[in-house]
């Protein structure tokens, strides 16, 4: 359980970590290391060179930038749970990483490094999926923004170039007094979850849903946006009718089947959840539904 | 390959040492400075005997390299009694019988020490879910989650009591 032979670089400056990307063979980016190292450590990963980003402190931060809240690439998942920019603007995102791995894991843990990595049981993927989040992809070209519903293009695979890593990403801030909800099914407090929904509702003063964001995940390759949800509930009333009506959309996804639970199980979750989340989220946009 | 000169904060005192880059910080403390109070169950971050503070706050010491605490500051289950006389915390284990073959430990001491001084006064349930990235394998919980409520009591009646230290 020792990770194979490395060089190590800790760069002080950003452009001086993208030349490090591109110079160096073999190299990947340590960002908490959560993730990363445990599959060193189990030497799924073997690298010639580790480019440790945790001493750059202009990726660490959140604004308010051009109606998003831009959260840079190193903040500790700890830090956002506990930011009070966040609970204000994006309380989606302050509820989800309380189901992130443990206390101690988000001390460490980024939220850069959890979009890196893209499990696909992953709780703030989910949430960048429910925003629909812009990631900042920094490279000596410069910076590209990749819309999040193009950034996971498969199983643990993600939009970057080689060349390319996480600076920050935006997350699209809603109207104040929108309801969000999130629910997951894990066997154990702390574990990837087998299934679970983010959900985001705006509702006006006519109990008319103005906007509304559905997103499951655990079951499929990457999170997924339940579009005929959203569908089911934009423009209508909001009643315990409506919500029952769009979780049962989860019902045409196509889950995964693994170890940890079957196909058909997944599915039941995704509509059990969703109808939870949207409940959540109606209450909390004032909506007793 | 991979040298690197590091230098890290161990319960007050400066270690200066050049290092293999892949060495954990867990296994600096266990082989370079003889610190094996701290326990190495799964090494892949998922048992929480590793546990120590890295500048105040807990960390899995298997999923760091010792090269990433260069210029921290780093406390381990030693730096709880550094005198030989035990933290409230590990008396109130003693007393709540909160430990059996005591591999856990170490972990579970370094947890709930940063759980107490962030959250004085915890219930049951911030106690529980603290320790859902600590396992015990003796399943000793219900005497651990004993301990660290009676230590959470101490603490706030050694605060409430004036003049004591």
């Amino acid at each position: 359980m020792k990770p194979a032979p490395f060089d190590y670089h800790a760069p002080r400056q950003l452009k001086d970590a993208a030349e490090l990307l591109v110079r160096l063979p073999n190299a990947k980016l340590l960002a908490g290391g959560q993730s990363l190292v445990p599959m060193m450590n189990f030497r799924y990963v073997i690298v010639d060179h580790l480019i440790d980003l945790g001493r750059l402190d202009e990726l660490r931060g959140v604004a308010v930038v051009e109606g998003a809240l831009r959260i840079g690439a190193m903040t500790r998942q700890r830090d956002l749970e506990f930011s009070p920019e966040v609970a204000k603007h994006c309380p989606l995102l302050a509820e989800a990483l309380r189901h992130v791995g443990h206390r101690q894991t988000r001390n460490r843990g980024t939220i850069g490094g959890s979009l890196a990595h893209a499990d696909p049981a992953a709780e703030l993927p989910a949430v960048c999926a429910a925003y629909d989040a812009t990631v900042h992809a920094l490279s000596v070209r410069g910076i590209r923004r990749i819309a999040f519903r193009e950034f996971c293009t498969g199983f643990m695979a993600t939009a970057l170039a080689p060349d390319e890593m996480i600076a920050a990403i935006d997350l699209p801030i809603w109207r104040l007094g929108h309801g969000h909800g999130f629910h997951e099914f894990s066997r154990r407090q702390g574990d990837f979850a087998i299934a679970g929904a983010a959900a985001l509702l705006d509702v006006g003063a006519d109990n008319v849903v103005r906007r509304a964001a559905l997103t499951v995940f655990g079951v499929a390759t990457a999170p997924l946006r339940v579009e005929a949800a959203e569908a089911r509930l934009a423009g209508k009333p909001l009643d315990t009718a409506a919500i029952r009506a769009a979780a049962a959309a989860a019902w045409l996804i196509e889950p995964i089947s693994d170890i940890h639970a079957g196909g058909d199980y997944r599915r039941h979750l995704a509509q059990v959840l969703s109808a939870r989340a949207l409940n959540d989220a109606a209450r909390r946009a004032g909506v007793e539904a | 390959m991979g040298k690197q000169a590091t230098r890290v904060i161990v319960n007050g005192k400066s270690h200066a040492r050049v290092i293999d880059a892949r060495l954990t910080l867990a296994d600096f403390l266990r082989h370079e400075l003889n610190l094996t109070g701290t326990h190495l169950g799964c090494e892949h971050g998922v048992c929480g005997a590793c546990t120590v503070l890295v500048d105040g706050r807990t960390a899995r010491s298997c999923l760091m390299f010792a090269v990433q605490a260069n210029g921290c500051a780093v406390t381990t289950v030693e730096g709880l009694a550094p005198e030989g006389q035990l933290s409230v915390l590990q008396q109130a284990f003693i007393d709540n019988h909160g430990l059996q073959c005591g591999f856990c430990t170490p972990g579970m001491l370094m947890t709930l020490t940063e759980l107490l001084r962030d959250t004085p006064a915890p219930s049951e349930q911030d106690v529980r879910e603290a320790l859902t990235g600590n396992l015990c394998r003796c399943t000793g919980y219900a005497g651990i989650v004993a301990a660290a409520l009676d230590a959470a009591q101490r603490l706030r009646g050694a605060l409430a009591k004036p003049g004591s230290p």
